[in-house]
């Protein structure tokens, strides 16, 4: 480690179950620079910065601050180090004023032990004021705006004159003029010797701010690189550069009429005029960072959300869809996202969950018949191959892609024409994986229309016949299978499409 | 078959594996039969044929609201107005129940059919459930509260209706709390014992409330919404809607009690029944019904009404005092609780 790094890392590794976050990631940070961090949805940006600051510990490897080795089992550690960090996921207490949640756990007490309202006030104006936040102290957290809270949790993150400040995704809620706020803060931490790790998929602000750039794919370091002497084509190459290592089997399907078209969704603030068409035994990939509204859209769609304007047109008739329940008697399945959150009903046995979409085609005169329901969870067990020792298994207690599977087969039974997939594989073994990439093309060879939303870029162009890329709520580009390559995804995806005049001068470098 | 292991450890951990998920999933049983055969022996009166269907006559009222606060709570929600829509029946329907010539009838001279108090002490159950889930789903306020207003609302109306109890009921009336079919359980020294009809009632809901929840669109419903409510939203149900028919039903089984109560003692009191919402959450819960939502049996619930009836039995033939027995019926219901927290790990 030599004199000028304030933090080394050395060979971390990180597993969670079914997923190798890190693998043996080392980096150097130099002291006083502003270091970013860049690299696709699930490359391991965020783990490895849960781990500087105690939130998640590894599975190996070393850590150098300050020159000394630590080990942080906490956040609270971390502080102690003189590490803070601001997260991706802001997390305000609501009905406290700012200058509370600013000092939380760390008030300045008065000589009865009470809390000195007047100095823990006072100092949060001070702070405050020394950024140029024109925030007061004693407002609520509710009743600021998402840009002014973001403010807050970096002012916080100030406030304990940390060393080294780490930066998740910081301008993600926040307009143009608070950026450039925020990096006058960041330049003037900087003059004080503050280290700080920013992390940002923008590659704008990469080239305005940061001193050296990290990325990570796959969870391993690819490459650490002065600013100076590197370039957004560059970047993106090193983040998406990888092999087409895994198999796809997306087979050939007749591609039918339209069975799906949407015009112009918009659900304000999210959203902007998304427009496109989905047709029979066609798979559609939706690509986007994270927060590009890929979800939103298909949740709209489904009901869940509602639209502020735009119109969902099935099988040529212009469709109200107010509810799931809508949805669902016009034909469409969503699979969920977070399979926990909104898919699985954990306590319940599989059985239920497998059936609990389609309960009307198991009645016979008011009752639910056992023999049928039996005779279907058979029929999907060896369809679907699902591992499960009796359809009176409660559901959590199958892996990961056996519950994938079950909910898979939910939908499967209420027989829709056009099934959305969320993160279809997100989380889950590659057999699992592959199983369900399989049974994708099969539905799609029957005649059924698909919509598959993925992070996974070679997911993305191995599974799908057309790619819809969202980026920051609207539709950045929709390509062929034929026309798509990681690097035009990955551009229309970061809004850098780059255009043949500067990829000739990129050629010429 | 072609295992390396010896079979006769295969055997034992399949045997200690079975005999453990036989442990969690009958716990109560057992707990029950513990309690009951340590009664016995413990006093003389306990396993008296009269004794044991005043034990469960006492349960059928508490029972009957427990059916409906299970279904509540697998919904995760919680009822605490049963008791106080108990007495709001109650009182109505004793006073279309009373005889025309009694000296302190509400309507004197009135001669109505007894199915019109009936059906007037379900239909004020079933309207006060039906505000309940009105209140939790279509204004998102918490069950805690809608079912907290409404046990202060409903008691009060009871009052205002009835300020002292409504007495001088007919005796068809009475008979659905005191009456008895199939004469038949000889009794040496003493006329033959009958069925007493609220066990009868009890027995008819818990088996249909059973097959409701198990064999029917409406029953798996309910266990969805309490296993994840997002999830069922979004797998088409209509969760407002399902909520609100819960809560209804909740409020008929509270009417039904309330017919049952006040015709056993015979005369409606706007006092009746304060507190039997918390014998009720007690029963599901000691019978395993899990806060959080998503399980619960109707079996389970009956079992925790019986040793929560056992209990109070039990402890009276023994001369514990009233104040000692309120403090073991507590200690008991957090007990279930910890042994069910420690099941679902």
């Amino acid at each position: 480690m030599s004199e000028s790094d304030i933090l080394l890392i050395e060979n971390i590794s990180k597993s969670f179950p079914g997923v190798k976050a890190l693998s043996d990631v080392n980096l150097s940070v130099h002291r006083g620079t502003i270091h970013a961090l860049m690299g696709e949805n699930g490359a391991g940006k965020s783990t490895l910065m849960k781990i500087l600051d105690g939130i998640y510990t590894p599975d190996s490897g070393q850590i150098t601050f300050q020159g000394q080795p630590v080990t942080i089992d906490n956040t609270h550690k971390a502080l102690k180090l003189g590490i803070s960090m601001i997260h991706q996921e802001l997390s305000p207490i609501p009905y406290m004023t700012v200058a509370e949640n600013i000092y939380l756990g760390r008030e300045p007490l008065s000589r009865f032990g009470m809390i000195d309202k007047r100095k823990l006030n006072a100092n949060t104006k001070a702070l405050l004021n020394l950024l140029e936040i024109n925030i007061n102290p004693t407002s609520l957290m509710k009743d600021l705006s998402v840009a002014n809270t973001q403010m807050v949790e970096i002012a916080k993150a100030i406030s304990y004159d940390a060393s080294l400040i780490i930066m998740d995704e910081p301008t993600s809620a926040i307009t143009e003029r608070e950026v450039a706020h925020l990096f006058g803060m960041i330049r003037s931490l900087k003059a004080k010797g503050v280290t700080i790790i920013y992390i940002t998929h923008k590659m704008d602000e990469v080239f305005q701010i940061a001193d050296d750039i990290t990325v990570l794919r796959d969870g391993k370091h690819v490459a650490t690189v002065p600013a100076t002497q590197t370039n957004k084509v560059r970047l993106i190459m090193m983040m998406v550069g990888r092999e087409l290592t895994e198999m796809f089997p997306k087979e050939v399907a007749p591609i039918g009429e339209v069975v799906l078209s949407v015009h112009n969704l918009t659900r304000a603030g999210v959203v902007e005029d998304v427009s496109f068409d989905l047709r029979r035994g066609e798979i559609l990939g939706i690509a986007g960072l994270m927060g590009a509204g890929r979800t939103t859209v298909i949740e709209s769609i489904f009901g869940i959300h509602k639209i502020n304007s735009g119109e969902i047109i099935i099988k040529g008739k212009k469709t109200q869809i107010n509810s799931p329940a809508d949805a669902i008697k016009n034909g469409l399945a969503l699979l969920t996202e977070d399979r926990k959150l909104t898919g699985i009903m954990g306590v319940l046995p599989v059985r239920d969950n497998m059936m609990i979409a389609s309960l009307p085609n198991y009645e016979k005169r008011g009752f639910l018949n056992g023999r049928l329901i039996e005779a279907t969870y058979k029929q999907e067990k060896s369809r679907l191959d699902i591992k499960s020792p009796s359809m009176h298994q409660l559901i959590k207690l199958l892996s990961g892609g056996n519950q994938q599977k079950v909910l898979v087969s939910r939908w499967l039974l209420t027989s829709p024409d056009i099934l959305i997939l969320d993160e279809p594989t997100r989380g889950i073994d590659v057999g699992a994986k592959a199983e369900i990439h399989r049974l994708m093309s099969k539905l799609a060879q029957e005649g059924k229309a698909i919509i598959m939303i993925s992070s996974e870029l070679p997911e993305i162009l191995g599974m799908s016949d057309r790619i819809l890329v969202m980026h920051e709520g609207k539709v950045g580009g929709i390509f062929e299978r034929k026309d798509a390559t990681q690097e035009s995804i990955m551009q229309a995806a970061t809004g850098h499409g780059l255009d043949a005049h500067a990829r000739q001068e990129e050629m010429t470098i | 078959m072609a295992s390396a292991t010896p079979p006769q450890v295969l055997d034992k951990s399949f045997n200690r594996e079975w005999f453990n998920a036989f442990i969690r999933k009958y716990a109560i049983v057992l707990i029950f039969i513990a309690m009951f055969v340590a009664m016995t022996f413990l006093t003389d009166a306990f396993l008296q044929p009269r004794n044991l269907f005043n034990v469960v006559r006492q349960i059928s009222v508490v029972g009957l609201i427990a059916i409906g606060v299970t279904m509540v709570i697998i919904t995760t929600g919680i009822d605490l107005s049963s008791g106080s829509v108990l007495a709001l029946a109650a009182v109505f329907a004793a006073s279309l129940a009373q005889q025309p010539d009694w000296h302190d009838a509400k309507y004197p001279g009135l001669v109505v059919p007894v199915i019109v108090p009936i059906v007037v002490a379900l239909a004020i159950g079933l309207l006060c459930g039906a505000i309940n889930g009105g209140l939790i789903a279509r204004f998102k306020i918490p069950p805690f509260i809608a079912t907290l207003g409404m046990m202060t609302v409903a008691r009060g109306f009871a009052l205002i209706y009835s300020n002292r109890p409504v007495s001088g009921l007919t005796d068809t009336y009475n008979f659905i709390g005191q009456g008895e079919i199939l004469k038949v359980i000889p009794i040496p020294g003493q006329p033959p014992l009958g069925i007493p009809i609220p066990i009868i009632i009890l027995a008819v809901v818990a088996i249909g409330a059973h097959i409701m929840l198990n064999n029917t669109r409406f029953g798996r419903h309910i266990y969805a919404i309490g296993g994840n409510e997002q999830a069922a939203l979004i797998s088409g149900l209509n969760v407002g809607r399902i909520k609100i028919g819960v809560y209804a039903i909740a409020g008929l089984l509270s009417g039904l009690a309330g017919l049952v109560l006040s015709s056993r003692v015979g005369s409606g009191q706007a006092g009746l029944a304060v507190g039997y919402e918390l014998d009720a959450i007690a029963s599901a819960v000691i019978g395993g019904t899990s806060l959080s939502g998503g399980i619960g049996t109707i079996w389970g619930t009956i079992i925790g009404a019986l040793i929560i009836g056992v209990l109070n039995n039990g402890l009276d033939l023994l001369n514990v005092s009233a104040y000692w027995q309120t403090i073991i019926k507590g200690s008991i219901i957090v007990v279930a609780v910890i042994i069910d927290e420690r099941k679902n790990r």
